[in-house]
C-alpha cells in the first residue's frame, strides 16, 4: 500500500499538515503567584543544603582526619567527606534545574537553520584564491611568464614525509630496551636448579609432595635475584603436583622427566601467558582463571577445553642426592603465547606440534 | 596503645559473631565452650566405640562397613584423619544428601561430641591429619601479611582475592571462607577436600596455615571504601555502575527533560 | 548600589568586546535554541564525567608517584606490612589510607571512569537509533567514535596504574595478544614494555600517556565535537512545527545555562555518592603485582570486558581444526587474533563507518535534522539491537565464571552455550526488532485511523455494542504520520534494447538488495484520504 495508489482517487492533499508549534501550557507557577513563591523557596533551600554539604565535607576534613589504623576510621572519614561533596554538588545541581523548570520562561523558541553548504559564489572564490596562491607559489599549472617548480613540490613532499623520522627512529629505538626478543626462548631454570617454593623461596624435598598435594615453584635463588626478578619471575613459574603413579600418562620422550608421580609444568598459560594456577586434584585438570583454558596434568597438560591451543610445556625434574628436587634442563620450548617464531630457534627449527599444520 | 587495643577487639568481634551464628544454626552451644581440638586429641575407647556405630548408620553406605570406600562412589578413608572428618562432618559436607558436581556445605547433621566420635573412629583405621589445637587456628597469633602472600600464591586463583569464592569447572566452585571456622579453613588446608589440592605442613607450614587464618579474618572487617559489593572484582564493579550509576543519572534526565507541572 | 554593579559589568564588558570582539560570539550563543529531551543529555553525562575525572586526577596526581622501583611497604594497613611492592602502588595505598579524602578521590576518579565510558556508549546508541548520524553529522559521528576509543584507552591506562595483580594480569594478557600479531608482535610487545615483560619501564609510560596524550586528544576531539554540534545545531525530535529547516526550543540562556550547569552538579553528586558508598579497585584485596598469582574473577573493567568474553569464547582447537597454525616453522595465533583484533578491528569498522553505509544503501543523500523515531526506521533499529546483543553476548561470556558462580552453572557449558549463541542470537534478535518496529508502525496507522480506545461502552439503538474511540488531537496525529516513506530502489534493466549487457548492472542489482534489505517490508503513513475513508465508515 503505497501513497500513490490512494491519491490518485481523491482530491485530499497527499499527507497531513504540519499543525505547528503546540500551545503554550502554563504552569503551576506561571499560573499562581504563591506557587511561584514557593518554587523560589524550595530552590533556595536546595542552595542552603550545598552550603551544607560543604560544611560537612570541610569539617569530616579537619574533624574526622585522625585516621587510626582501623579499617572503620578510613571508611568513616571516607563515607562523611563523600556525603559532604555529594550534598554540595546535588544542592547546586537540584536548585539550578528546578529554577529552570519552574520560574525561567518556557516558551519553546523557533530558529531557522541555515544550508551548511557555502553558496556557488564563495565556493567559486575559494577555488580561485587556492589557484592564485598555487600559481603564486609555483608548483601548479603555471601561468604565462611564471615557470612552473615540479622539483620544489617533490622535494618538499619527500622532505616532510622523513622529516618525523629523524624523532621518531631514536625514540622507538630507545623505547625498546635491548630489543633482545631471543631472551623470551630461554628462563631461569638450568640443570640442577632447585624448585624452591613460592613466595619464600624455600627448596622442596620430594618427600614434601605428597599425592593430591599443589605446590606452586620458583627456581631456588630467584628471590635473591635484585634487578630482573619479575621479568625472570613471570616466566620462570611453576606448578607441580603429585599424582598417584597410576593416574599419570606418561608422555613419549619423556619417561624420565617425572618423579615417582611427581610432575611440573609450566604456570604461564600458553593461550596469552596468565598462570595457570587453578588446579582441580580430583579430575588432575588445570584451569586458568583468566580465559579457562583448562589443561589435564596427568596426560602431558594437554588442552581439554578453552582457547588454549598447545599443553603447557613441562619442566624435566630429578631428585638430587639430598632429596631436593631440581631440575634437569631448562624448558625444551619458549613457555607462555604463541609468538610467530617461537618456533625458530638460531640452531635450526624446534619440531612443530603434532596436530598443527 | 589505645588503637591497638581497639583493632584487637574489632578483630575478634566478627569471629565471635560468626561462632555464635553457626551455633544458633546448629542449635548447639557446645561449639563455643569446648574445643573440638582437645576433645579429638583425648578420644576415649568408649568414643571410638561409638563412633563406629555412627559411622555403621550413616557412612557405611557409601564408604563401605570397613570404610575402604567403594569405587566410582566413594573414596576409602582409612588414613584421611580426624581433620577431614571434623571438616566434611563438621561443615555439613558429609553426610552427602545428594550427588552433584560437589557435596555443598549445610547444616551439620551431628552435634560437636558426634563429630568427635566419628572423627575418632576414622582416625583409628590408620594415621591421618589430626584436628588443630586452638593456637594453631588462633588467627590473631598470625601474620596477615605473610598470610596475604601464601593466600594469593595458593588460594586465590580459586577462593578469589580475599577469599569470597569462584567458579571451577563443570559446575564445581570454590566457596566463600568469610564464614568458616578458623579450624575448618586450617583442616581443608591440610585435607584438600574434594578439588582442593592438599597442602600438607611441608608445603604451608602450620604457622603459615595461621597466617592464612589471620588474614581472613582481616576479611571479616568492613571494607574501607564501602559496601565491598561482593569483592568479586570488576564485573560486579561495573554492574553496580550501570545498574546505579547510570540508573540515577538517566533518572535525573528525565527530570531534568519532563516540563513541570 | 545596583546602577554601580551594572556600571563596573558594562566597563568590564566594553573593555574585554575592544579587545576581542566577544560581543558577536555572545550575540550568537545566548539566545542559540536547543531542543529539550532527556535522551539529549547523554552526551552531556559524558562530558561532565569526563570533567569529574579531571576534577579528581588532578588530585590523584599530587599523591601517586609512577615509578616501578621496588621498596617495603611500611604505612598502616595491617595485610601489607612488609610486603614488597613497587612505589606506584605503595603510592596508592598511601593516597587510600593516609590522605583524608584521598580513598574517596580514587574511587570518584574510578566510578567516573566507568560511567564516562557507559555513558558515551549510551549516547552511541541513541545517536544511532534516532538516525542522528546522517547527513551533515557523519563527521561528528566519527569524532564520537574516536572519542569513545580514547576513553577506553583512558580507562585503560588507568586501570593499570596502580600496579596491582590484577591488572598487572590484563597487561600480560595484552602482551600475550600484542606478540600473537605476525612477524613483528614480539618487537612490539619490546618497544612497550621497555624489554622483557613487565620490565621497569611501564607504569611511567602509562602515566604520561594517562595523564597527558590522551586526556589532550580527548579534550581536542571533544573541543571540535561541541563546535560541530552548534554548527550543525542541534537535532530534535519530530512534532508539531520542527522541520528539517528549523530548530525548535529553549534557549541557551538563561534555560539551558542552567539545566545543563546544574546538571553537571547532579552527575558529580551521583558520582560522589558511589565514591562515598561503594568500594571500586580495591588494590589492597589484590596486592602489589608479581607474575605467580592470580585470583578468581580476574576481569578487566566492564568496557574491556567484550574482548575478554572473545577471547574466552574463541577455541583453541573446534572439533579437532586447530586455530594455531605453524606455517613454513612460524606461529599464527588465530585463536588469539579472531578474538582479539580481527573481532574488535570489525565490530568498530563496522560502528565508524555505518553513517557512509547507511547513506550508501539506502541512497539517502539530504540534510536531516529531525529524527527519525526507532520504528520508524525498522532495519536500522534492527541492526542496532543486533550489534548490542552481540557485545552483550560477549560482556556476559568475559563475565561468565561470576555469572556461573552466581546462579550454581557450569561455566564450560556456558561457554559453549555462547559459542552458539554469538552466531544465532543477533539474527534473531535482528529479526525480531524489525517485526517489532512494524508492528508499532502498524499499531500507530491504527490509533491515527481509529483513535484511543476509551473504555467506553455504548449500546447503538439497533443494539450492537460498540466502544467509543476517541480519535488522536492533531499534534499525536502529527508525530504518528510524519516519517518518510521509502520504497526499494527500481533497478535499470539489465540488458539494453539491443540485448547488449548494461555496464555495472551487477552493481546495481547488489545496491538494489541492499535497499530492499532495509526498505522492502515497511508500513506506510496514513493519508489524509484513508483517515476520510475510516472515519466514513463510523
Amino acid at each position: 500500500m503505497s501513497q500513490s495508489d490512494q491519491s490518485q482517487e481523491t482530491t485530499e492533499p497527499d499527507s497531513f499538515q504540519d499543525p505547528g508549534v503546540p500551545y503554550h501550557r502554563p504552569r503551576l507557577s506561571d499560573k499562581d503567584p504563591k506557587a511561584a513563591k514557593r518554587a523560589e523557596r524550595q530552590v533556595a533551600a536546595m542552595f542552603g543544603i550545598s552550603i551544607l554539604g560543604t560544611v560537612i565535607a570541610i569539617w569530616a576534613y579537619f574533624g574526622l582526619h585522625d585516621m587510626g589504623e582501623d579499617v572503620e576510621s578510613i571508611q568513616q572519614t571516607n563515607t562523611v567527606i563523600g556525603i559532604g561533596v555529594m550534598l554540595a554538588m546535588f544542592g547546586i545541581g537540584w536548585g539550578a534545574i528546578h529554577w529552570a523548570k519552574t520560574l525561567m520562561r518556557d516558551h519553546e523558541m523557533v530558529e531557522e537553520r541555515h544550508e551548511l553548504r557555502s553558496s556557488d559564489e564563495s565556493r567559486a572564490g575559494a577555488i580561485q584564491n587556492l589557484k592564485d596562491g598555487v600559481e603564486d607559489s609555483g608548483i601548479g599549472a603555471s601561468k604565462e611568464g611564471v615557470p612552473r617548480r615540479g622539483l620544489l613540490k617533490g622535494s618538499l613532499i619527500t622532505a616532510m614525509l622523513v622529516a618525523p623520522l629523524a624523532l621518531l627512529v631514536p625514540q622507538i629505538g630507545n623505547m625498546g630496551g635491548d630489543w633482545n626478543v631471543g631472551l623470551l626462548r630461554h628462563t631461569m631454570w638450568k640443570k640442577g636448579t632447585r624448585l624452591a617454593r613460592d613466595p619464600d623461596g624455600t627448596p622442596i624435598k620430594a618427600s614434601d609432595v605428597t599425592i593430591g598435594s599443589a605446590f606452586h615453584v620458583i627456581p631456588e635463588g630467584l628471590n635473591e635475584m635484585g634487578h630482573g626478578k619479575l621479568e625472570a619471575k613471570a616466566k620462570a613459574i611453576v606448578l607441580m603436583v603429585r599424582l598417584d603413579p597410576r593416574d599419570l600418562t606418561i608422555q613419549p620422550g619423556r619417561e624420565d622427566w617425572s618423579f615417582d608421580g611427581i610432575v611440573a609444568y609450566s604456570k604461564v598459560c600458553t593461550h596469552v601467558g596468565c598462570p595457570v594456577a587453578l588446579y582441580e586434584q580430583q579430575t588432575h585438570h588445570l584451569l586458568c582463571p583468566c580465559h579457562q583454558s583448562t589443561f589435564d596434568v596427568s596426560d602431558g597438560a594437554k588442552v581439554v577445553f578453552g582457547p588454549a591451543k598447545r599443553p603447557l610445556p613441562q619442566l624435566p625434574i630429578a631428585v638430587d642426592d639430598e632429596g631436593y628436587i631440581i631440575a634437569k634442563s631448562d624448558f625444551d620450548e619458549p613457555v607462555g603465547p604463541s609468538y610467530w617464531d617461537r618456533l625458530k630457534t638460531p640452531d635450526g627449527d624446534l619440531t612443530p606440534e603434532e596436530g598443527s599444520h | 596503645m589505645k588503637s591497638l587495643a581497639k583493632k584487637r577487639y574489632h578483630k575478634a568481634a566478627p569471629l565471635m559473631l560468626v561462632l555464635l551464628l553457626l551455633a544458633a544454626i546448629t542449635g548447639v552451644a557446645a561449639v563455643t565452650t569446648s574445643s573440638p581440638a582437645t576433645a579429638a586429641t583425648q578420644v576415649s575407647e568408649d568414643d571410638v566405640a561409638q563412633g563406629e556405630k555412627l559411622f555403621a548408620a550413616n557412612c557405611a553406605t557409601c564408604h563401605g562397613m570397613d570404610a575402604q570406600g567403594q569405587e566410582d562412589i566413594a573414596p576409602s578413608l582409612v588414613g584421611v584423619g580426624a581433620a577431614a572428618v571434623d571438616f566434611q562432618v563438621g561443615t555439613g559436607r558429609m553426610p552427602m544428601q545428594m550427588s552433584g558436581p560437589q557435596a555443598r556445605a549445610k547444616a551439620p547433621q551431628f552435634d560437636q561430641d558426634q563429630i568427635d566420635q566419628l572423627a575418632g573412629y576414622v582416625a583409628s583405621l590408620g594415621a591421618g591429619p589430626t584436628v588443630p589445637t586452638a593456637e594453631q587456628v588462633d588467627g590473631s597469633l598470625g601474620d596477615p601479611a605473610n598470610g596475604m602472600e601464601l593466600f594469593r600464591t595458593n588460594c586465590a586463583m580459586c577462593h578469589g582475592s580475599v577469599g569470597g569464592g569462584g567458579a571451577l569447572t563443570q559446575g564445581k566452585y570454590a566457596p566463600s571462607l568469610w564464614a568458616t571456622t578458623p579450624t575448618h579453613i586450617y583442616e581443608a588446608m591440610l585435607t584438600g577436600p574434594q578439588s582442593m589440592p592438599v597442602f600438607n605442613n611441608a608445603n604451608i607450614s602450620s604457622e603459615g596455615k595461621r597466617d592464612v587464618i589471620a588474614y581472613l579474618e582481616e576479611q571479616r572487617q568492613p571494607s574501607p571504601g564501602g559496601l565491598k559489593l561482593g569483592a568479586i572484582g570488576p564485573v560486579a564493579e561495573g554492574f553496580w555502575a550501570w545498574l546505579v550509576g547510570i540508573g540515577l543519572i538517566i533518572a535525573s534526565t528525565v527530570w531534568v527533560g519532563a516540563r513541570s507541572s | 548600589m545596583g546602577t554601580k554593579l551594572n556600571n563596573a559589568a558594562a566597563g568590564t564588558a566594553n573593555y574585554v568586546d575592544e579587545r576581542t570582539s566577544i560581543g558577536g560570539f555572545v550575540k550568537f550563543f545566548a539566545r542559540k535554541i536547543f531542543p529539550d529531551h532527556w535522551s539529549f543529555m547523554l552526551g552531556e553525562v559524558a562530558l561532565y564525567s569526563f570533567i569529574v575525572l579531571l576534577i579528581s586526577g588532578v588530585f590523584l596526581t599530587a599523591f601517586f608517584v609512577p615509578s616501578m622501583d621496588i621498596i617495603h611497604y611500611d604505612g598502616t594497613f595491617p595485610t601489607m606490612q612488609g610486603v614488597e611492592m613497587s612505589r606506584a602502588f605503595a603510592s596508592t595505598l598511601d593516597t587510600s589510607f593516609e590522605v583524608p579524602g584521598g580513598l574517596l578521590m580514587r574511587q570518584i576518579h574510578h566510578w567516573a571512569a566507568l560511567l564516562f565510558t557507559a555513558s558515551i556508549l549510551f549516547h552511541m546508541a541513541r545517536v544511532f537509533f534516532t538516525g542522528a548520524f546522517r547527513k551533515p553529522r557523519e563527521i561528528n559521528w566519527l569524532i564520537g567514535f574516536t572519542l569513545m576509543i580514547m576513553s577506553l584507552a583512558a580507562g585503560f591506562t588507568g586501570y593499570s596504574l596502580p600496579d596491582d595483580v590484577l591488572s598487572g594480569n590484563g597487561l600480560r594478557i595484552i602482551d600475550g595478544i600484542v606478540k600473537a600479531i605476525p612477524i613483528i608482535g614480539t618487537y612490539i610487545s619490546y618497544w612497550l614494555f621497555g624489554g622483557e615483560f613487565p620490565g621497569e619501564v611501564l607504569i611511567p609510560r602509562l602515566f604520561t600517556a594517562h595523564v597527558l596524550l590522551v586526556p589532550a586528544l580527548i579534550l581536542g576531539l571533544i573541543a571540535l565535537h561541541l563546535f560541530l554540534v552548534f554548527l550543525h545545531k542541534h537535532t530534535q525530535y519530530p512534532g508539531g512545527g520542527r522541520t528539517h529547516k528549523n530548530v525548535v526550543g529553549l534557549p541557551l540562556f538563561p534555560v539551558y545555562t542552567a539545566k545543563a550547569g546544574g546538571f553537571f552538579f547532579v552527575v558529580f553528586g551521583v558520582i560522589a555518592f558511589m565514591g562515598a558508598f561503594f568500594t571500586i579497585n580495591p588494590v589492597w584485596n589484590y596486592g602489589p603485582y608479581d607474575p605467580s598469582p592470580v585470583s578468581a574473577g580476574t576481569q578487566p573493567d566492564w568496557y574491556i570486558l567484550f574482548v575478554d568474553g572473545a577471547l574466552r569464547m574463541m577455541p583453541g582447537e573446534l572439533w579437532g581444526f586447530p586455530f594455531e597454525w605453524v606455517i613454513g616453522g612460524y606461529t599464527l595465533s588465530m585463536n588469539l587474533l579472531i578474538p582479539g583484533l580481527i573481532m574488535p578491528a570489525l565490530l568498530f569498522g563496522f560502528m565508524a563507518f555505518y553513517p557512509w553505509f547507511e547513506a550508501w544503501a539506502t541512497g539517502d543523500r539530504g540534510e536531516k535534522h529531525v529524527l527519525d523515531r526507532p520504528r520508524n526506521a525498522p532495519v536500522r533499529t534492527g541492526i542496532g539491537v543486533a550489534v548490542i546483543t552481540f557485545y552483550v553476548i560477549l560482556v556476559l561470556e568475559g563475565s561468565n565464571d561470576i555469572v556461573a558462580n552466581l546462579f550454581h552453572l557450569s561455566l564450560n557449558d556456558l561457554t559453549i552455550f555462547f559459542r552458539f549463541a554469538i552466531f544465532i542470537l543477533p539474527v534473531v534478535a535482528f529479526m525480531v526488532t524489525k517485526r517489532f518496529c512494524l508492528g508499532l508502525q502498524r499499531k500507530d496507522r491504527e490509533l491515527v485511523l481509529h483513535g484511543n480506545e476509551t473504555g467506553r461502552i455504548v449500546r447503538h439503538e439497533n443494539g450492537e455494542y460498540i466502544e467509543v474511540h476517541e480519535p488522536l488531537d492533531e499534534q499525536a496525529r502529527w508525530i504518528a504520520v510524519n516519517y518518510d516513506d521509502i520504497a526499494p530502489s527500481v533497478v535499470a534493466p539489465s540488458h539494453n534494447d539491443r540485448g547488449v549487457e548494461r555496464k555495472g548492472h551487477k552493481f546495481d542489482r547488489f545496491k538494489h538488495r541492499l535497499s530492499r534489505f532495509y526498505f522492502e517490508d515497511r508500513v506506510s503513513p496514513v493519508t489524509p484520504a484513508e483517515l476520510e475513508e475510516a472515519q466514513h465508515h463510523h
